[in-house]
């Protein structure tokens, strides 16, 4: 990144940190956790102990990190290295739901690439249409259809951990990422001690990943799931019937094990929860700490009270408003706060400074002036 | 901490107060089994015990057969702990898996049986039922609290999880089970077929952690007996040392006695048959194997082989066996992406 940027940048985090330090708390049994973080332009400090919410503040105030990070583990050595010297404890489970898993037909339409070869910036597309380079970084700017398809797999998944895993709801707590999705954390001590193997079998239970005929009633119709039943018999006979007058004609895949396993793999990919399944196995990563500025778009992780009505671009767009002119070459429009930016064809535009951050953070526009290649065309006058 | 009843002690004799109560009830010594000609008999039973495991068999039990309860208690004890006492001074550690699978299965047999006649009664009795015994025996030894509901036993997700990731078939991932309120909804037969593994190593390490003597006058027939049981499962393996560290773990695994997953053997077999050995040469391996049926054995290994014009199985890459915690990487392994390219490539 440019150095102007990075100022820019840094200067709108610590803005933000100085202003809200406050109300950024310390997750339970801090001291037991590893802290991570990293600053503009510079590389991941892992393996440290934040002891309690005033040293938080301070590093936040004193070292403006671009991203700040802490372990959903448990240890009796966080600040130890290697790994295995920290000695282990137990972890909160965390199941990841990220937009671009979704695969919605809108994101093309709000992917942005950059060519790696010429610069040149456009809509997704397999080559750049100026060299017709494939080399490429993307960059997406999610819409809210594909922020509310995320969400309804949050909401999915929260139905799930509280009715068939039986982890209340008070102990199930839902972020948004701070850029494309949502992070569920469950404060449940009964899964804390579970290892990577056994968190694997929960992540492929939430995405109905790995079911058998035999399990759901393939074999005979009168072992057939009745379609009010609970959990993922339930919900499995209710996609297959679609409605509750069409359950008798429904058994019609029974007896057929072909046709029963092309239904349930059908329906792991239909009802079962889109997560990153590496995320919820994984018991050694650290994950970016709630309330705090996520670098990739300059976006706030925070809580959802509730999923259904949370809108990230007006409740995660926490950074200062005042006009900031960058230089944007942004060809897919957005909305932050309610007002609607771009697209931008390589132009000088003044912008609220939280909308400068977000193209700045995508890549997408810079303080200093845009490459030669990237400017408008010079007036034939 | 759990009471266990004198029945109790004697279908589940490898619990704590079972050593409780031949010490106490009885007052007899480990000694006075190969000294008192009245109680020699017992180190008869143990060889038997022991006999039945290493064929595979489930050692069958005088339990409800005899008409004296204490007898019963006493023979059913006293059988077990001088068959763990013999094994260890034999040190017959082709047996030791053996020997402790096949009491976790003696075990399941009662434990199951005693789950659905509690079911039983609490269904039909209008009396105030006791607790569930053998819940509260596997909540003893394994902290796994069971509960019943209508037909079902339940058990906590958490629990369930930490013992099913050790199965290989699919049917026991967590996605085929009824799952409910954080509960899953099992069997009896599935609820201790459950425990299995564990109750297997928590009965081998009677036999391997016990402090028992290294010797004991008026046990020699015994130890000589168990020593001729072991020998026919001592296979000598044809070892040359040049292996990738992956096979030369799963054989040393084996030689154990020790269980190797399905995993380890299909990449055992399938290296060997990919160095050209046979089929012949191979089964004999598994034969220490706990689970070792020489029929499903030669007819896998067949399998893997090709014989007959099936496909003939390649071991699997160095990448999958590390997902599979099969993969005991060397500095030699560096440079190679297959066990079967090791030795071939610096």
């Amino acid at each position: 990144m440019d150095e102007q940027d990075e100022a820019f940048l840094n200067e709108s985090f610590k803005r933000y940190y100085f202003k809200h330090a406050g109300s950024i708390d310390v997750p339970p049994r801090a001291h037991e956790r590893e802290f991570g973080y990293q600053k503009f332009g510079s590389g991941m400090v892992r393996h440290m102990s934040i002891r309690a919410r005033k040293d938080l503040h301070l590093m936040l105030i004193r070292e403006t990190p671009s991203d700040i990070y802490c372990s959903n583990s448990y240890y009796v050595f966080p600040e130890i290295t290697p790994m295995d010297k920290k000695e282990w404890l137990g972890a909160d489970m965390i199941f990841d739901i990220d937009a671009k898993d979704l695969k919605l037909p809108c994101r093309p339409d709000h992917t942005v690439r950059t060519c790696l070869e010429c610069k040149n910036v456009s809509l997704d597309s397999e080559t750049c249409k100026g060299c017709g380079s494939k080399a490429c970084k993307k960059a997406s700017l999610p819409c809210r259809r594909c922020m509310d398809a995320a969400g309804e797999q949050a909401i999915r998944l929260a139905g799930i951990l509280s009715d068939d895993l039986g982890i209340g709801e008070d102990k199930i707590k839902t972020y948004f990422s701070g850029n494309e999705g949502f992070h569920m954390y469950a404060y449940d001590e009964r899964f804390q001690s579970l290892a990577a193997k056994e968190r694997m079998e929960l992540a492929a239970y939430v995405m109905f990943k790995g079911a058998i005929p035999k399990a759901y009633g393939a074999e005979a119709k009168d072992s057939f799931p009745k379609y009010d039943d609970k959990g993922w018999r339930g919900r499995f006979v209710r996609y297959v019937a679609q409605k509750k007058s069409q359950y008798r004609s429904s058994k019609a895949i029974v007896g057929d094990q072909g046709a029963f396993q092309k239904k349930l793999d059908e329906a792991s990919e239909a009802i079962g929860v889109r997560i990153d399944a590496n995320v919820t196995t994984d018991v050694h990563r650290i994950f970016r700490m709630p309330e705090s500025i996520n670098s990739k778009s300059g976006l706030a992780k925070i809580l959802c009270q509730d999923v259904s009505r949370f809108d990230p671009y007006t409740e995660a767009v926490l950074l200062d408003d005042d006009p900031v002119e960058v230089h944007a070459d942004c060809p897919a429009g957005f909305v932050l706060k309610g007002t609607e930016f771009g697209p931008y064809a390589s132009q000088k535009v003044t912008v609220p400074r939280y909308a400068a951050a977000y193209m700045i953070c995508k890549g997408l526009a810079g303080m200093g002036p845009l490459p030669a290649h990237a400017r408008p065309p010079a007036s034939s006058a | 901490m759990l009471k266990l009843g004198s029945d109790e002690i004697a279908k589940y004799p490898f619990m704590q107060d079972a050593g409780a109560y031949l010490k106490e009830t009885t007052g007899f010594t480990l000694e006075q089994f190969g000294s008192d000609p009245d109680l020699k008999y017992i180190q008869e039973i143990a060889v038997k015990r022991i006999g039945a495991a290493a064929a595979g068999d489930i050692f069958k039990s005088g339990l409800y057969d005899m008409d004296s309860k204490e007898q019963t208690t006493l023979n059913e004890v006293a059988s077990f702990l001088v068959a763990v006492v013999l094994l260890r001074m034999a040190k017959a550690s082709a047996l030791f898996n053996r020997f402790a699978l096949a009491e976790a299965r003696r075990a399941e047999r009662y434990l199951e049986r005693d789950m659905k006649e509690y079911r039983k009664k609490i269904q039909t009795s209008s009396k105030k039922v006791e607790e569930m015994r053998p819940a509260r025996i596997i909540e003893e030894l394994f902290g796994m609290r069971i509960r019943r509901d209508g037909d079902d036993f339940v058990i906590p997700v958490p629990d369930y999880v930490r013992h099913s990731v050790h199965f290989y078939e699919r049917e026991w991932k967590l996605i085929n089970r009824h799952v409910v309120g954080g509960d899953v909804f099992l069997t009896a037969h599935g609820v201790v077929r459950l425990i299995r593994n564990d109750l297997v190593t928590y009965i081998r390490e009677k036999i391997t952690k016990g402090k028992y003597p290294d010797s004991l006058t008026g046990f020699e027939d015994a130890i000589g007996s168990v020593r001729g049981i072991a020998g026919r499962f001592e296979a000598k393996v044809e070892y040359t040392g040049k292996f990738p560290p992956c096979v030369d773990h799963a054989i040393r695994v084996l030689q154990r006695g020790d269980n190797l997953p399905h995993s380890g053997r299909f990449m055992l077999a399938t290296f060997l048959l990919g160095i050209e050995r046979k089929p012949e040469e191979i089964i004999p391996l598994f034969k220490n194997a706990p689970d070792y049926n020489e029929r499903i054995t030669t007819y896998q290994v067949n399998n893997l082989a090709g014989t007959g014009g099936g496909t003939r199985y390649t071991c699997p890459s160095c990448e999958k066996l590390k997902t599979q915690d099969l993969c005991f990487a060397t500095p030699e392994c560096n440079g190679i992406v297959n066990p079967l390219q090791f030795g071939r490539r610096k």
